[in-house]
């Protein structure tokens, strides 16, 4: 083999800590957000939006706002040349409201202008007239056949049960509890924005887009338009964080009506209050659980009933509710379970995808239960979850079995393992304590706490989606080009597909054509997903290129090309001592390939919520320590330590990033992030009333990355994306809970929960 | 539709006689999201961000304080100010971002007179003295007529708030804001504490949890009774715990979507037990 | 439409230059005038109400919210954007490499310790921390966090920002 031994980490490839391709541009300002786009002769779009969340239409008057200077045009849902609604599993929504609105914030007519203020007036001046309905917000009053349908498909959206095992068993010990969920934003930084650019002679579009998923959008945008897919053309825009809230349409069918309207390229931006009304939430949800359990504290069978509150439309609600009732058992054995789950339409805003996608919301149940259930058996939170552990092989109460590497126990025993914080000490900064600048604690108002969260997650799509992503590697003159449409959102994708490229081709400059849709669907990036399909997809991409790149240099050099290998930036014969660089070996020559990566195929639930519907899983511990001012219910997280089930870690820096970012939002659904609802209308839709964790809020984070490389995964790595925002949740609330004494069944935890 | 950035007060006094429905904007935080989110629509607008004369401050030689109206709070946290009137950079550090408190002042906070404003209950504690002036006339009025309700203060249209006096007082003082995260958060209940040991007196004035600032005069004259402010080194815990439960009665709060009303009569209670203690064991 | 909206005309000071402001609404922020008039898209709006610290500018030496700042009022004052952090030597040209290496020393760090991800809080993080560092050089852990409170960052958690930070007092340190 080599003589020379390089130090492979001077070269940015897999395992090592690459450097984003798109930061220096980041970090000057010059990165091009969809938001800072601009045309010439363009205009500005708006929409107008419901004030109420439940009403009929009687009567829509734009013409004083099309008498305003600067006005371009205003339509309604009758300038909708296609189909009038949308979704991602149910076409439901309306790309206008026409009869009735839903929700409060529903779009009803969208204008365009030469400028945002002129948009703010023309809004103003159309008249609509509203005969206001009473709102049904209660999911479980919805989902009664007596109770008003306000959506011809209905109040159910769907329902699932599980029955697993023998339904009728009991255990010695039973624990149960009524949990609840409130409802999250993703809040990503990067408002909805896009830009659109007619064709000329309104036979097409093209739309600059932040998205999640390029050829979804375009499958739904061209239906509504009622255009060919091929004459509607996506191409990726900045796009400014993601978490799933960008996987529906928002902006996209309005932005490209208003274009081939007006003929004019169109812009249009959320505002941040426009963006809580523009996108889906995470669903909040009720969740009763109960475990019987053996006097040792091994689970016997888990009972639960889940109620997903979906909002007015349908978006991915029922996949969500099977995320949810399918993760019921959390990361333990179980092996009879009755799972009811409902998810159900209401007036609310619509709910769809968010980080963890229901399976957050079944965590903070099952691992609240199991702090129950320690505490009935005698054992400590760490005891009862060993004891429980699932194992690769084990039967989920699914009837599939765990194929994943399930590394649950180390997962457990590494947090466990990892050294406490210091005690807070006696003359610690007040910017420590709960309630941080504002100075409301002493030192002796603080008690400490520590509590256990555990999870498991699911990794992809399910129920039988054949999900798949695609990629072309093109390799010239040493220089390897790559072309996906995989939606870069701020996780790195951008900074692991080099990485792949630069390992299986030998190749150091790696280049990237445009993401748009002039290439195969790369599925979203969602479900932790995206490592693992469009990574699998770049990396067979590549392989093909290098098994023609042998051929070519094996005809040339009369080599078996079976016997060559890449080692370093070279090609190199195994048995002889033929080596060729890469670089001078592809002068002149251009080869390229397309992959199309698609995992194991899954099936759909049974009445009984029997099937194999879910690809993979990955696993996680976490273990908080909170500061709690008891009196003021006043929360400060100190420590989370956390050992992550990743496959393998493809880039460290990358990994950390995901699961530091991933706790802060788990943070923030455990303390204070919620939309607060008042009858169907939205109290807080700003950053002054959504609070976000700052930087005082951040607490310090002790991870350890457990490798044990996932032998279905293209490269051994599992989905790291989603997993650190799912148990962080409770074992903060645990932590709240064990140095209150409170029993706390709802997140976020509230003051008032506390100390009242 | 105008703006005028005058350099002098003379300057603002002759473009708010052009433009007498002018609205004043100081560091911009409360005006500006106004605009943003579309809630009002300016059609004169008069910048004080450069007149000079608004943007100072000056110990008094009756030992008072006065403040210009265009002072940021970032120059409250520190130095003699925060030596002279620490309850003040208190509160300061507690608004908003350090952003904010580069361009917040407390002209700000008193033109807008929200009840969450983070300076007015410490103006309130100290019993300021509002000064305003107008092209032909200047006035004093004191905080507690100045604040008449949730945005709602006795400016005249046609007068500038060109700073407040406070004084300089020998006793301890502080602020403590009740907030759903650790930084960057607006008020859900706050209160300013300021012991007056020369009258043997305690001052203590409440924010967020009333229409207006809300002085707790009758938890105020009971403490004196039980104790003798001057000479106190520290408070009995039954006492500093019935201070707090009669400033509790003393809150109007409302339920609203930052919290309840419950929650935040509690919290000012708390608030009041430790800040008294806070007085008598530092 | 009884009013007209494009009335005003004034000159800002922004990295050194006077800009001309021709046409705009009175109303119009800061922000929005160096986004959409004068093609400095650095400063981010994230929330419109200093909430969130992405357009972050410097105004007279402090670190402000770009959002909050009514344009015209803005007039005499000095305005460095993020764009205005980097001292371009015109002689170069504008290549990748050549951008690359003229990157500030927190720029870098931040792109080394991982501080960036879908980067819309960074352009204002970073004007932020220039001026923390250039008020304290040598900030402790939690003056650090009380000065970037105002920046929200949704991807990062933080972590990688605050290691991103630390590099840099260690560097500057080091070489003083």
């Amino acid at each position: 083999m080599s003589t020379v031994k390089q130090d492979t980490r001077l070269r940015d490839i897999l395992g090592t800590s690459a450097l984003r391709p798109d930061g220096v541009a980041k970090v000057m300002g010059s990165f091009s957000f969809s938001s800072d786009m601009w045309a010439e002769n363009m205009l500005w779009g708006a929409t107008l939006r419901s004030p109420h969340p439940y009403a009929r239409i009687i009567s829509i008057d734009t013409t004083a706002a099309l008498l305003i200077s600067g006005v371009s045009a205003v339509i309604t849902a009758q300038d909708v040349p296609g189909k009038a609604t949308y979704g991602l599993i149910s076409a439901d929504q309306p790309v206008f409201a026409s009869e009735f609105v839903r929700y409060m914030g529903e779009p009803v007519a969208a204008i365009a202008a030469d400028h945002p203020e002129t948009c703010r007036r023309a809004l103003a001046a159309i008249i609509v007239n509203y005969e206001v309905l009473a709102p049904v917000v209660d999911p479980e009053l919805a989902m009664l056949a007596t109770t008003e349908q306000i959506h011809p498909d209905g109040n159910l959206i769907r329902h699932q049960k599980i029955i697993c095992g023998d339904p009728q068993i009991s255990g010695d010990i039973t624990v149960e509890g009524h949990y609840t969920i409130g409802m999250q934003d993703q809040a990503f930084l990067g408002l909805e924005a896009a830009m659109a650019f007619p064709d000329s002679g309104g036979k097409g579009v093209e739309l600059h887009i932040a998205t999640q998923w390029l050829h979804e959008d375009r499958g739904q945008i061209a239906a509504c338009l009622k255009l060919p897919e091929d004459n509607v053309r996506l191409v990726l825009g900045g796009v400014g964080g993601a978490f799933g809230a960008r996987e529906d349409i928002s902006l996209q069918v309005h932005c490209c009506l208003l274009a081939l309207h007006t003929g004019r390229p169109i812009k249009m931006q959320y505002s941040r209050e426009e963006s809580f009304f523009g996108h889906v939430h995470r669903h909040p949800a009720k969740i009763w659980m109960k475990h019987h359990a053996t006097k040792e504290g091994k689970i016997v069978k888990v009972e639960s009933r889940m109620v997903f509150d979906g909002g007015a439309y349908t978006s991915t609600s029922p996949a969500v509710l099977i995320n949810g009732i399918t993760h019921t058992q959390g990361p333990y054995q179980c092996d009879n379970a009755v799972v009811d789950g409902y998810a159900v339409r209401t007036n609310n805003p619509p709910c769809g995808a968010m980080r963890g996608f229901g399976v957050v919301q079944a965590c903070f149940a099952h691992e609240s239960q199991m702090d129950k259930l320690a505490q009935a058996c005698g054992l400590s939170p760490v005891e009862v979850r060993l004891i429980n552990a699932m194992h690769t092989g084990d039967k989920l109460i699914t009837g599939q079995a765990m194929e994943s590497v399930a590394p649950v126990e180390r997962c457990i025993r590494e947090t466990d393992a990892i050294p406490m914080p210091e005690p807070l000490a006696a003359n610690a900064n007040v910017l420590e304590f709960p309630g941080g600048s504002g100075r409301t604690a002493d030192r002796q108002n603080i008690v400490r706490g520590i509590g256990w969260g555990v999870s498991m997650k699911n990794l992809m799509y399910s129920e039988g989606f054949d999900d798949y992503a695609t990629a072309r590697c093109t390799l010239s003159n040493g220089i390897a080009s790559l072309k996906f449409a995989t939606s870069e959102v701020g996780q790195g994708f951008v900074t692991l597909a080099p990485q792949i490229a630069r390992s299986v081709l030998g190749v150091d400059d790696v280049v990237f054509e445009t993401s748009d849709t002039q290439i195969g669907s790369a599925g979203s990036t969602s479900a932790s997903r995206q490592t693992w399909m469009s990574g699998g997809a770049v990396d067979g991409a590549c392989r093909l290129v290098r098994e023609r790149l042998f051929e070519h240099v094996g005809e040339l050099h009369n080599i078996d090309p079976i016997r060559l290998m890449i080692e370093h930036t070279d090609v190199i014969d195994t048995i002889g001592t033929f080596r060729i660089s890469v670089t001078e070996a592809t002068q002149g020559i251009t080869l390229s390939e397309t992959f199309e990566h698609h995992h194991r195929k899954t099936e759909d639930l049974d009445a009984n919520g029997q099937g194999n519907c879910h690809v993979a899983f990955a696993f996680v511990a976490h273990r908080a320590v909170v500061d709690v001012d008891i009196e003021l219910g006043l929360v400060k997280v100190v420590q989370i330590a956390t050992a992550q089930d990743v496959g393998r870690v493809l880039n460290p820096l990358s990994a950390i990033g995901q699961i530091e970012g991933g706790i802060a939002q788990g943070l923030g659904l455990a303390v204070m992030e919620e939309i607060i609802m008042d009858n169907g209308r939205v109290k807080n839709p700003s950053f002054t009333d959504y609070l976000l964790p700052t930087a005082l809020d951040a607490p310090s984070v002790v991870a350890i990355m457990i490798e044990e490389p996932e032998p279905q995964a293209p490269l051994g790595a599992k989905g790291i994306g989603e997993p650190p925002c799912i148990s962080v949740t409770p074992a903060i609330v645990a932590a709240i809970r064990a140095a209150t004494g409170k029993a706390l069944s709802r997140v976020p935890v509230r003051p008032q929960d506390i100390c009242l | 539709m105008t703006v005028a950035v005058p350099l002098s007060l003379i300057e603002a006094f002759d473009e708010l006689a052009r433009t007498p429905d002018a609205r004043l904007i100081q560091g911009g935080t409360d005006l500006m999201v106004e605009i943003n989110f579309n809630h009002v629509k300016p059609v004169d607008v008069i910048a004080l961000r450069r007149i000079k004369e608004l943007r100072t401050w000056q110990v008094n030689s009756n030992n008072t304080i006065t403040i210009g109206s265009g002072v940021p709070y970032q120059e409250m946290e520190v130095g003699q100010l925060k030596e002279l009137l620490p309850a003040l950079a208190e509160a300061a550090r507690t608004v908003g971002s350090p952003q904010i408190r580069a361009a917040g002042t407390l002209g700000g906070n008193l033109g807008t007179c929200s009840p969450a404003g983070d300076g007015l209950p410490v103006l309130f504690a100290l019993d300021a003295i509002v000064h305003l002036q107008s092209l032909k006339s200047s006035r004093d009025l004191s905080i507690h007529e100045f604040m008449l309700g949730v945005k709602r203060n006795a400016r005249h249209t046609n007068e500038i708030i060109t700073g407040v006096t406070v004084p300089v007082l020998d006793g301890w003082q502080g602020y403590a804001k009740v907030g759903v995260r650790n930084a960057m958060v607006i008020s859900v209940a706050s209160a300013c504490l300021a012991v007056d040991k020369k009258n043997n007196s305690v001052r203590i004035a409440l924010g967020a949890v009333g229409p207006t600032i809300i002085r707790c005069r009758d938890a105020e004259s009971w403490l004196v009774q039980q104790l003798d402010l001057t000479s106190a080194t520290s408070i009995d815990t039954t006492i500093a715990q019935e201070f707090g439960r009669r400033v509790a009665l003393e809150s109007k709060p409302i339920d609203d979507h930052r919290s309840t009303a419950e929650y935040r009569r509690h919290a000012v209670g708390v608030l009041a037990q430790r800040l008294i203690t806070r007085a008598y064991t530092s | 439409m009884s009013e007209s909206i494009g009335n005003e005309m004034y000159t800002l000071r922004i990295n050194g230059q006077d800009r001309p402001v021709v046409d705009a609404w009175v109303g119009e922020s800061l922000l929005y005038v160096l986004r959409e008039r004068l093609e400095l898209p650095g400063a981010k709006g994230a929330c419109e109400q200093g909430e969130c610290g992405s357009c972050t500018v410097l105004m007279d030496g402090d670190a402000v919210c770009s959002c909050l700042v009514m344009a015209a009022t803005a007039v005499g004052a000095e305005i460095v954007t993020v764009e205005g952090l980097i001292e371009k030597d015109p002689s170069m040209a504008a290549t990748a490499e050549v951008i690359a290496s003229q990157i500030t020393d927190v720029q870098q760090a931040f792109i080394t310790e991982g501080g960036v991800q879908c980067g819309f809080c960074t352009p204002g993080l970073i004007v932020a921390v220039h001026h923390l560092l250039d008020k304290n050089p040598d900030p402790t852990e939690l003056q650090v966090k009380e000065s970037i409170s105002g920046n929200i960052c949704r991807c990062t958690g933080y972590g990688r920002i605050f290691a991103a930070v630390e590099a840099v007092v260690q560097v500057r340190k080091a070489s003083r």
